[in-house]
């Protein structure tokens, strides 16, 4: 009982400081947080009264020991749901955004529903809530099973899934308020970098634990994926978020470095965030499930490990190509532009040591829709590893940067690589963690791919039309030495690409809700009845011996 | 030290003992004795499919939702 009230006294305490802060805050927007990390605590505080079990504390029961002998699995199974929730919302987002951009009518005149509001709105609900909330859930997932512990730091676990969600709370409500830091991939104010820090070392402790009380002798490599990219974000995330606030109480923040420093500090982080978030946390997963839903080894256990060696000493040096022809200077350019070529081949390593996982088991692509789209994940993880290294060429470079060129290569993978092999993950993880048999449909499953497969590839060629028209018409020069072209005009020019972008966004977000629909009929205990995927056919009239025929 | 010296610094000795490292690493693979590891590591993970080695959390849930189908 005493350690109750103790609880329920802290969660006190926490919203009364939180509505000091929040009537004392310097700005609309740091109240409007304060108000928000307020209701969180009182939600923990009703949580806590509400949900204790009285009759063990009656009965003088301090702690129930936890059976050791079965998987934690709570926590993912949570973040499972938080994928689904928040990718619908990203893409839901992005699909506006896209159509604000075909028709700027959509940003309705309110300064909360401007492009420039909800696009980082967008960007961090896709990469931080769908990806990371992925992340978390296999990483989870995969710790366990193949270090056969059960994960540490159950509490531990769960704070870092809640806290995990007050932050892409925080942050997704920051923007919508104005509130920016104004660097990409990491525009959440002093405060939430705080929070996100302690909930980062509280992942890290529960990853790094789990692996320490290990029964398995070997660390499997895709533990190595996930450790590489719990460790680099935490270290880009504390040197990119140095920052020096205005006031205690006020969201307002300085960063610690100035001019070209904070920009290569910027694209150190940024580029990083895409090495170690969105590639070696996403080569992790597929490192375990392709193996899995293959039912066959990685095809070569050294080409990982060497996978996983380049990738780490390459990727961190590969950030300058976002500042080609800036003032950055020309030796960290080259050196930026270097790294990227050079990154290559670990991709494509990366990318075959995982095709040919499928190599004596090709057949499943055409009768399992999950292997289909876990090697679609894998083509689009070659395709925009081969395409990044092209465009940060300075000489296609001063073609391609600042166009939608940028926009397309960024989807390609994410939606491709990313998207894809989370897909395919969650139906792997769903029948198994709600004990399933099966998924609700596989023909749904089906469906999913082909949307979302058309959707990129509608996504991805409208970009590359509108990215290199916007390039060539930007730097026309007529003979006189005047750009031939005018803003608008280029703008006008772009609007076909624009519709056709959101109808594969569209498409995109359709087999989204397809899987939402599926994974909720699942959990829901629902198979639904439907032809199989694949049949050996039977020709009965075929199936007789020749007898041989005298001539006529 | 000033920016020139951990310029020199870094496109030198810094990267040398970079390259050195990463090919440490990548030949370590090589060593005799390593295949028959990488089998077995690769291996690991369908482990937990053998029968009767040890009890998965999966086979656990599954039995408790056939109980919950058996009381009705």
């Amino acid at each position: 009982m005493n350690t109750l009230v103790w609880k329920a006294g802290g969660w006190l305490v926490l919203a009364a400081l939180a509505f000091m802060a929040m009537a004392l805050a310097a700005d609309g927007g740091f109240a409007v947080h304060m108000g928000i990390i307020m209701a969180a605590c009182l939600i923990g505080l009703w949580v806590t009264v509400s949900k204790a079990d009285y009759g063990a504390i009656a009965r003088g029961i301090i702690n129930t020991p936890v059976d050791q002998g079965v998987y934690d699995d709570d926590p993912i199974r949570w973040s499972v749901i938080a994928t689904l929730f928040w990718g619908m919302a990203g893409f839901a987002a992005g699909l506006y955004i896209a159509l604000q951009l075909a028709f700027p009518a959509l940003n309705l005149g309110s300064e909360y529903t401007t492009f420039g509001r909800l696009r980082p709105l967008h960007t961090s609900a896709v990469i931080f809530a769908f990806g990371g909330n992925a992340l978390i859930a296999t990483s989870f997932y995969v710790v366990q099973r193949t270090c056969r512990a059960r994960l540490a730091f159950p509490g531990l676990a769960r704070f870092v899934f809640w806290g995990y969600q007050l932050f892409i709370v925080l942050a997704a409500t920051g923007y919508l308020l104005g509130i920016t830091a104004g660097k990409e991939y990491a525009e959440p104010e002093w405060y939430v970098d705080i929070w996100l820090t302690i909930v980062w070392v509280s992942y890290a402790a529960v990853f790094i634990g789990t692996i320490a009380k290990r029964s398995e002798p070997h660390i499997y490599v895709a533990n190595w994926f996930f450790l590489a990219f719990i460790l680099t974000v935490a270290m880009l995330h504390l040197v990119n978020g140095l920052a020096m606030p205005v006031s205690l109480l006020g969201a307002k923040s300085y960063s610690a470095f100035s001019g070209v420093q904070d920009a290569l500090t910027q694209w150190w982080y940024g580029h990083n965030a895409v090495g170690f978030f969105l590639t070696a946390g996403f080569l992790g997963m597929m490192y375990y499930f392709v193996p899995k839903q293959a039912e066959r080894p990685v095809y070569s256990y050294r080409l990982s490990i060497i996978h996983f060696w380049s990738l780490i000493f390459l990727y961190i040096w590969a950030g300058p190509h976002h500042l080609h022809y800036t003032a950055l200077p020309d030796w960290a350019q080259t050196l930026g532009m270097v790294f990227s070529i050079v990154l290559w081949m670990p991709s494509w390593g990366g990318m075959i040591n995982g095709l040919m996982t499928l190599n004596g088991a090709w057949e499943k692509i055409r009768t399992d829709p999950i292997i289909r789209m876990m090697v679609i994940a894998l083509a689009f993880y070659g395709m925009s590893t081969f395409e990044g290294p092209m465009m940060s060429i300075k000489a296609v470079n001063s073609l391609s940067h600042y166009t939608d060129w940028t926009i397309g290569h960024v989807h390609s993978g994410a939606l491709g690589w990313n998207g894809m092999i989370t897909f395919a993950c969650l139906y792997y993880l769903v029948p198994r963690l709600w004990g399933r048999q099966r998924l609700y449909s596989l023909r749904m499953v089906n469906w999913h791919f082909w949307l979302a497969t058309f959707g990129i590839v509608l996504y991805a060629a409208a970009m590359w039309v509108a990215g290199i028209m916007q390039g060539l018409m930007w730097r026309e020069y007529g003979a006189d030495g005047y750009l031939v072209n005018s803003f608008t005009e280029v703008v006008t020019a772009m609007f076909p690409m624009y519709l056709i972008r959101a109808l594969g966004g569209l498409m995109y977000l359709a087999g989204a809700i397809i899987m939402v629909y599926n994974v909720w009929m699942t959990i829901a205990g629902k198979q639904r009845d439907e032809k199989s995927m694949t049949e050996t056919p039977h020709n009965v009239d075929a199936d007789k011996p020749i007898v041989a025929q005298p001539a006529e | 030290m000033n920016y020139e010296d951990l310029r020199q610094f870094a496109d030198s000795w810094g990267l040398l003992f970079m390259a050195l490292l990463w090919l440490g690493f990548a030949l370590w693979t090589f060593r005799p004795g390593a295949g028959r590891h990488h089998d077995d590591a690769a291996q690991m993970i369908f482990r937990d499919e053998e029968p009767g080695r040890t009890n998965t959390d999966t086979s656990e849930v599954r039995g408790n939702i056939k109980g919950d189908f058996d009381n009705g």
